[in-house]
């Protein structure tokens, strides 16, 4: 570990290097209309615990825990701290639960680096978790106007009267997923945000199909060929095991994909549930340390995390967040495209990756948009998402940013890659990156 | 005040009994202890406070009870009315206080203890996990005689008073709530608050209702007293067991004469106490305590345990560790193996664990773990995979390495010995036996197996990790079948022989049963699993120079293996064997058949004695009731040798060696035997 820091271009992550020494993450499961078997708390347990079994450590030796998650339980506000203290912490290790929306994950990782950068912490478990079959169904707000109207009714008069005021509008519920789903400053659904891009770039049915489709085909091969590791499965009580992402569909095709009708904008539109993220279940769970931790506790060394960048841009068009998240990253440390190895950027629709690498390319959007003379060389899509991403095995919206982060990292290991970038669009219009370097130097104590 | 009580007098003027036992970790009534509780009362008296509580100056608990150790050493039926009657006169200056009386219960409250808390006028108890309240009398062959069947009557009623004294059950702070044998449960933070509330109050004590003391005053009180003489008889024997039955006797003849009643619990408590059945229950408590000093929790402060093998005992072994508070990791070769054992884990968590966070923590503490990562952390590996010495040793060629270096290795194997599974180890020595019984949740008992070799600080280790699991710790020797397997082989083994020669299995198991086995020998092979018992009576026949029975190699190679597989020796119906019909005439009377089984099971015992497989009788006997539940009243093996007689014994084995052969040649270990 004798790279030297000062030789560092400056960015968002001044100070001690960071490395990421290892990571976990539940299989990813998919929501099936009812809650599923585990919680945003279990999942991140689950994760956390087998990472630090992984690495022969006990909870006790870290110095604080941060995970992201949109909506926990209601039992486990401040998640963070609910699954430091399940998962063996000393009462001490403080804990702390972020949210950033669709970057959650990511906020978690980057608020850990920080905190190393600095000096304040020396090893941190950060992750994300969600369990999006869990989202609350609550009641509406006349009913709960109802409620507090009969519970103040007295007399049985009194409560006659309340109850003959009871309609069938109290009885409609409010789906906390459908509606953290939408946009409330531009009224607009995430999905629609996604058409709102295809018809901009112009970015047709058939292409974002061929998208969908290659995710799957890309999940499959990584299952099959071993390279998702980091899975530990995940035990319920009632003796059923899950071990793999569960929302693969090794079958699908483009023709098939075809025939699924538009779910946004009816009937015309081109996003389809096919071309979009999975509404899943899961977490994800990385051990961040600085470098005298490394020496300390003898860790490996998976990767370093070099510098982050949020940035926000018209709700309306979220999905192009990674670009101008992405860019200033590139510009601060005179990078192209063809100086990143493995690019991770979350699928939360076909159609806002395909619009991403356009946007990444027009000359016009870089003047425009991002404020830069020229636009960046086109991606390579060899190099994007390798592995299948949130169209093939789900977008738990908590955890992703952690997922993708630990994958492009591990993906980098495998190929023997130099730098990643994972970035993601973010709901309400920001975007988020993280520069990332293998440390192909001998970690020398 | 003196060395076990200390009295302080708070600003509204009530005084503050504080009991803590010197030199104990217990509170226990000694009658020097009540002797000083007795002078500790007068001086109160003396002060005239506005009123009492009785507080434990223990963390853990009230008051245990009675010291049993005192039971053990009484002298004749007289001295023991004596001091009965001596212990009414101290609980009655208590309950005579001219203030009022609470005593505030943390932790155990039983038996003496519970009396002397019924000789108050209130009660109040903590909601905590630790709290017990109840009399387990029973269970060491007495009755409550410390004025308790006056007072628990008194307060709760008939029924409900002598349910809980017959049963022995302890409840907990809010079951006694509802019950009405303490007047409030509160958090433990409110217990002094509480004490003092009943106190400045001034409630009337509570006491039942006039219908609860119905069976008291009516003339259906022998009709009472029979139905509930017939409900015990179906758990217990009247003659192994005389305790509860004499309870009803007592409670029949003099129920609502109070005087009458104090003089019966006197004599009755005292003749029981004195007669052998009472004796060996208390030898079986002090055997207890004996096992539970053979491993120090001081000396070993395990987290984290590793165990290999998800099958029933592997799975059961982890989910115990849980239970009592240890971070377990559980291997198997695939995630499949362990979701089942993670499904009976989650069973037994439920059964054991009534609150949900407790439930959950325990749920988190077991970690299904394939890749095997937790050898690294672990502070005690366990292997319990299947009987196979070339897969054990392979195995642990891979954990040796990776294990930390003061770890303990261990192996639940039944029946390989160490010296055979070690043999490639890099350190052989750190290899023990933690043999656990089946069912692990009920079987008390772990056999630590361990050779000449073995380092005596792993020896000691495993004892200590045995205690923090909450188990009974017993030293063996590495040798065929340990102590318990081998002991109860023999007596297996002859009661397939009785079977063999015609006599029917529900005989065999009758008369078993009647010498007061927990179970017949035949039930309890279908049980075990008769393949099972196959592989350890194949294993053990030439030193127990004993060919094994044709009659289970054919039950065997049919694929009747007891219980499990529906057929064995019995057929099984929702896990009941059904033993058909009445049972007729037989060559043999229960008494020839069960000296038989009986006979062949402690000259065994002679011989594990004779070889050094454990230090001494005491710990035979222990581990033989511990291990099989071998008749309690009985106080175990070596000591039914000494009760009858060693040379009545050692004739009768060479009766039977004339009769049946040379299997019954009495071991040369009996010339040791006094």
């Amino acid at each position: 570990m004798s790279r030297d820091t000062e030789k560092q271009p400056s960015g968002n992550l001044n100070g001690r290097p960071v490395y990421v020494i290892d990571g976990t993450r539940t299989p990813f499961l998919k929501a099936r209309g009812k809650p599923g078997p585990f919680r945003a708390g279990d999942l991140a347990l689950t994760a956390s615990r087998a990472l630090l079994i992984r690495l022969g450590m006990h909870a006790g030796t870290l110095d604080e825990v941060v995970l992201g998650c949109v909506s926990s339980g209601p039992d486990e506000a401040n998640i963070g701290r609910v699954v430091a203290l399940r998962l063996g912490c000393k009462e001490q290790v403080p804990a702390w639960t972020v949210q950033r929306n669709c970057a959650s994950g990511m906020q978690a990782l980057e608020s850990a680096a920080l905190n190393i950068a600095t000096g304040r912490s020396d090893l941190v478990l950060a992750g994300g978790t969600e369990a999006m079959s869990h989202h609350p169904v609550m009641l509406n707000e006349l009913m709960v106007a109802w409620l507090g109207a009969w519970s103040r009714a007295r007399s049985l008069r009194a409560r006659g009267k309340v109850l003959a005021q009871l309609r069938a509008a109290h009885f409609k519920p409010v789906v906390a997923l459908l509606r953290g789903l939408t946009d409330p400053v531009v009224g607009l659904s995430m999905g629609q945000t996604a058409e709102e891009l295809a018809e901009r770039f112009g970015i047709d049915r058939e292409a974002m199909d061929t998208y969908a489709v290659n995710s799957h085909r890309r999940l499959a091969r990584a299952r099959e060929s071993g390279w998702l590791d980091e899975i530990e499965p995940l035990y319920d009580n009632d003796g059923n095991v899950y071990e793999h992402d569960d929302g693969l569909r090794e079958d699908s095709s483009v023709e098939a994909l075809a025939k699924l009708r538009p779910v946004f904008d009816r009937p015309v539109g081109r996003v389809t549930a096919a071309n979009s993220a999975q509404v899943t279940d899961g977490a994800a769970a990385l051990l961040l340390a600085s470098e005298d931790a490394v020496k300390r506790h003898d860790l490996p060394v998976l990767g370093r995390i070099v510098d982050s960048q949020w940035a926000g841009l018209d709700p309306a068009q979220m999905g192009l967040g990674p670009v101008h998240a992405m860019a200033p990253i590139m510009q601060r440390h005179g990078l192209d495209s063809d100086d990143i190895d493995i690019w991770e950027i979350n699928e939360a629709f076909a159609a806002q990756v395909l619009a991403c690498c356009k946007a990444w390319t027009s000359q016009d959007y870089a003047r425009e948009a991002l404020d830069l003379p020229h636009a960046f060389a086109p991606i390579d899509p060899g190099r994007l998402n390798v592995d299948g991403g949130g169209i093939s095995l789900g977008h738990p919206v908590g955890a992703s940013g952690a997922r993708i982060t630990l994958h492009a990292l591990k993906a980098m290991q495998r190929t023997g890659a130099r730098r990643g970038i994972a970035s993601l669009c973010i709901g309400g219009g920001q975007g988020g990156a993280l520069l990332l370097e293998s440390d192909s130097t001998e970690v020398s104590a | 005040m003196n060395q076990h009580f200390t009295v302080t007098t708070d600003a509204e003027g009530i005084a503050w009994l504080t009991f803590d036992k010197a030199g104990s970790g217990t509170n226990v009534l000694s009658p020097e202890v009540l002797e000083a509780f007795d002078q500790t009362l007068i001086q109160i008296a003396q002060r005239h406070p506005k009123g009492l509580v009785i507080i434990s100056g223990k963390p853990g608990g009230f008051i245990a009870g009675a010291d049993v150790k005192t039971f053990a050493k009484v002298d004749g039926v007289a001295s023991a009315e004596q001091h009965i009657e001596r212990v009414h006169e101290i609980f009655h200056r208590l309950e005579a206080m001219a203030f009022p009386t609470v005593a505030a219960i943390n932790g155990f409250c039983l038996g003496g203890g519970l009396e002397l808390a019924l000789a108050c006028d209130y009660r109040v108890a903590t909601d905590d996990r630790s709290t017990r309240l109840g009399f387990p009398e029973v269970k060491l062959g007495i009755f409550p005689g410390y004025g308790g069947t006056v007072r628990a009557t008194r307060l709760l009623g008939d029924l409900k008073a002598l349910e809980l004294m017959l049963g022995g059950r302890t409840l907990d702070g809010r079951k006694a709530r509802r019950m009405g044998l303490v007047d409030l449960t509160v958090p433990k933070r409110q217990l002094r608050a509480a004490a003092t509330g009943l106190i400045t109050e001034g409630r009337t004590p509570a006491q039942a209702a006039w219908w609860q003391r119905l069976p008291t005053a009516s003339p259906i009180r022998p009709l009472v007293s029979h139905l509930l003489a017939r409900q015990v008889g179906k758990r217990v024997r009247q003659v192994h067991y005389p305790a509860p039955f004499e309870l009803l006797a007592h409670w029949r003849e003099t129920a609502g004469d109070a005087a009458a009643m104090y003089d019966g619990e006197a004599r009755r408590v005292a003749r029981l106490i004195n007669a052998s059945n009472a004796q060996n229950l208390i030898r079986v408590f002090m055997l207890q305590d004996r096992l539970k000093t053979e491993g120090d929790k001081a000396d070993f402060q395990p987290r984290h345990v590793h165990v290999v093998g998800g099958g029933v005992m592997g799975g059961d072994i982890a989910a115990w560790c849980v239970l009592n508070g240890m971070r377990v990791t559980l291997q198997d070769r695939a995630p499949v193996y362990l979701s089942r054992a993670v499904k009976r884990a989650h069973t037994l968590f439920k059964r054991k664990l009534k609150r949900r966070h407790e439930m959950r923590s325990a749920v988190d503490r077991l970690m299904p773990d394939h890749r095997g990562n937790g050898v690294a952390i672990a502070d005690v590996v366990i292997e319990a995979i299947f009987e196979d010495v070339d897969a054990k040793r392979a195995l642990y060629a891979e954990l040796e390495p990776r294990m930390k270096p003061d770890a303990v290795l261990a192996t639940n194997t039944s029946s390989i010995p160490l010296t055979v599974l070690g043999e490639q180890l890099d350190r052989p020595e750190r290899l023990v036996g933690l043999h656990f019984f089946n069912p692990v949740a009920k079987m008390p008992l772990v056999e630590i197996v361990h050779d000449t070799h073995t380092d005596t600080q792993m020896i000691t280790r495993a004892a200590a990790f045995t205690r923090h699991i909450g188990k009974l710790p017993l030293k063996v020797r590495s040798s065929p079948g340990f102590l318990v397997n081998r002991i109860l082989m023999p007596y297996l083994l002859e009661a397939v022989e009785l079977v063999e020669e015609g006599i029917e299995a529900p005989v065999v198991d009758r008369a078993a049963v009647a010498f007061g086995m927990p179970m017949g020998p035949i039930e309890l092979a279908d049980t075990v699993g008769l393949d099972i018992c196959l592989s350890v009576a194949e294993k053990m026949a030439a030193a127990l120079h004993n060919p094994v029975p044709e009659r289970l190699k054919q039950l065997v190679e049919d694929g009747n293996l007891g219980r499990k597989s529906g057929q064995g020796f019995y057929a099984w119906e929702k896990d009941h064997a059904v033993k058909k019909g009445t049972v007729e005439e037989t060559a043999l009377s229960d008494e020839d058949i069960s000296d038989r089984l009986i006979l062949r099971l402690i000259n065994e015992a002679v011989a594990c004695l004779r070889e050094g497989v454990v230090e001494d009788e005491d710990l035979l006997d222990a581990g033989v009731i511990f291990g099989t539940g071998f008749a309690p009243f009985r106080g175990g093996p070596m000591h039914y040798v000494h009760s009858r007689g060693s040379d009545a014994v050692q004739r009768r084995l060479g009766e039977l060696e004339n009769r049946y052969g040379e299997h019954f040649h009495a071991d040369t270990g009996w010339g040791a035997i006094a």
